[in-house]
């Protein structure tokens, strides 16, 4: 019996293997855009949330404006909490056995996360369209050059980056739907344990020391001083240098996470 | 009976340009999974040999290594020692050959719930480098012989448990494959589901795939495959013919029910004379006597006559194999399990 072999180079494959990764995540989109229409407004509606609701009894020292404060740090946040999408979309190709088809399948072995990183990047650089529009709605404004802001930009692009990755590995060992609910709950106290909403300096010393090193609040410091937006003045030396530590942060957290998430997916066959 | 092969087959590398005689050939293969006191050897030197366009069944307990020794053929799973081979090809050293040449369908529909029907085929289609155009082409053909042509943009999520399988043996025939692996196929499907598996089975069968299937029900191994491996505890421990395997047990039986199930007792005596078994085994219940016979014609003319003479009314005489339910029980000295 004759047997279709396609004969298809390396980098080719690893390309159209990819691209047809990414595809099946547009058909996803396309077919259930509810839940991507959720995905964009849940980071505004915190945003709107923030600003009106919280926003009117919080103070940015040294008189700057709240929503300026805030539309940065949300930012940061929203790109954090990215790695739970990914998490879950890994997860569940998991249990239904989609990701053994894949597997068992001659598709480019790196292509279903490489497939899963960029259509989940395409979705967080829309996200971030979207959220500045909001906060450009809002009254948040950035006063920094252009280049400044393409900077800002590609800083919470590179910590969605890394998020994603440590998102990658984390539903890889999860695997099941309980670990990704603990991972959920988990994520909000480590979010919110940094500059982005309030500043450091209001919380107990130790937890402060702790939310200035978070990557968060590089990110969002960084960010805040790229749009040149106010922030609360703060004498750490993590506060000094939120530009390098939000570039330094995330290529940690790729160097930690990107081999682990690799090993992880070749040790599915062992 | 059952024959044990000969280990010596064709060693090196297959380009699969000639015809390879074996769709699979395993040699002492071995898996263990965990470390210390947990330690469970899944596979403890399986071997297997199975010729082209046959249909081959492997019977096994849970946790006698049957899953386990499909993923390792289907690359999904590395072993720890011993040679696998799939058309012709090293499972661990040239997986992707192996791949293009298989077609898996486990023990639950590996879909994509969210997309239709379509979307599936023609994703998995293109990653199988058929291209956008060529995808959908196959796509098309393989749900109009599943006939799931008619379901239109329904998610595979709203799909019925036999329409979601038929989708699932769709998706693993897009290449075409000389080989396909069925593990436990039928597992949780209504009657009509499984009869509408086997059929399908049957008809690729007749196009000249191979298949390896596994199953933990002895009927399905006894309707669909030419062979039979029983194994446990990761190795092989027996193989054969169905007919084969129910003649491991021992002979044919005579199963002879009486009318009167107070003459059980003086029938059992009769039929045991007239078998030359000394005692055969009754149950009271169903009014039965099961004796062994040596030859079948003769041992069933007597037993007529016999009972003819004795003045008692027989229901039903039947000659008949033992199952390969008793074929498993004697092998492997346990019952062949039936909880998934």
């Amino acid at each position: 019996m004759s047997t279709m072999i396609v004969p298809v180079s390396r980098t080719r494959r690893f390309l159209t293997d990819s691209a047809s990764m990414t595809r099946r995540g547009f058909l996803h989109w396309r077919r259930q855009p509810g839940q991507l229409v959720i995905g964009l407004v849940f980071p505004v509606m915190m945003l709107v949330m923030f600003t009106y609701f919280i926003g009117g009894g919080m103070a940015v020292e040294g008189g700057g404006d709240y929503s300026e404060f805030l539309v940065p740090g949300m930012l940061a946040l929203a790109m954090a909490f990215g790695l739970e999408s990914t998490m879950v979309a890994l997860t569940e190709d998991i249990n239904r056995g989609v990701l053994d088809r894949f597997r068992a399948m001659p598709i480019a072995p790196s292509a279903v996360l490489v497939g899963r990183s960029l259509l989940d990047m395409i979705n967080s650089a829309a996200g971030l369209l979207v959220m500045l529009g909001a906060g450009w709605l809002i009254g948040w404004r950035w006063h920094g050059s252009l280049a400044e802001a393409a900077a800002a930009i590609g800083l919470l692009l590179l910590l969605r980056f890394a998020m994603l990755w440590v998102g990658i590995y984390l539903g890889l060992v999860a695997g099941r739907p309980e670990m990704v609910q603990a991972v959920q709950i988990l994520i909000w106290p480590v979010a919110f344990l940094s500059s982005a909403i309030t500043s450091p300096s209001t919380m107990p010393g130790w937890l402060a020391a702790l939310a200035d090193w978070n990557p968060m609040s590089a990110t969002a410091g960084a960010v805040r001083e790229l749009f040149a937006n106010p922030g609360w003045p703060n004498d750490s030396w993590a506060a000094d240098h939120t530009v390098a530590l939000s570039v330094l942060w995330p290529l940690v957290l790729l160097a930690v996470f990107f081999p682990l998430a690799l090993g992880r997916y070749h040790r599915l066959s062992v | 009976m059952p024959t044990h092969e000969e280990s010596n087959d064709h060693p090196g590398e297959h380009r699969g340009a000639q015809p390879e005689e074996h769709a699979i050939l395993v040699r002492d293969l071995r898996k263990t999974f965990g470390r210390g006191e947990g330690r469970k050897k899944a596979l403890d030197g399986l071997d297997l040999t199975i010729p082209r366009g046959t249909v081959h069944g492997i019977l096994g307990p849970n946790g006698a290594g049957k899953t386990t020794a499909v993923r390792v053929l289907t690359t999904l799973l590395r072993p720890d020692s011993g040679r696998a081979q799939v058309a012709g090809f090293d499972v661990t050293t040239r997986p992707d050959q192996v791949r293009y040449r298989i077609g898996l369908l486990g023990q639950h529909a590996a879909l994509d719930e969210e997309l239709s029907g379509r979307q599936n085929l023609e994703l998995f289609g293109r990653l199988y480098h058929l291209g956008g155009r060529g995808a959908a082409r196959r796509a098309g053909e393989l749900l109009e012989r599943f006939g799931l042509a008619d379901t239109g943009s329904k998610a595979v999520r709203q799909y019925s448990g036999g329409m979601r399988r038929r989708l699932d043996l769709a998706a693993s025939l897009i290449m075409q494959p000389e080989i396909l692996f069925l593990d436990e196929p039928t597992t949780g499907l209504d009657p009509r589901g499984r009869t509408d598996v086997w059929q399908a089975v049957r008809s690729l069968v007749g196009g000249g795939t191979t298949v390896l299937l596994t199953t933990q029900y002895l009927e399905e191994a006894d309707q669909l495959a030419d062979r039979i491996s029983v194994i446990d505890g990761g190795r092989r421990i027996a193989e054969g013919s169905a007919d084969e395997l129910k003649a491991l047990v021992g002979a044919d039986r005579i199963d002879v029910i009486v009318r009167d199930g107070e003459r059980l007792a003086a029938a059992a005596a009769v039929v045991g004379s007239a078998t030359g078994t000394g005692r055969p085994a009754t149950d009271a219940d169903r009014r039965l006597i099961s004796a062994p016979v040596a030859d079948r014609m003769a041992a069933l003319a007597e037993t007529v006559r016999a009972l003819s003479a004795a003045g008692i009314d027989a229901e039903d005489i039947a000659l008949r194999r033992p199952t390969l339910d008793e074929v498993f029980l004697h092998l492997t000295g346990h019952p062949q399990e039936t909880a998934a």
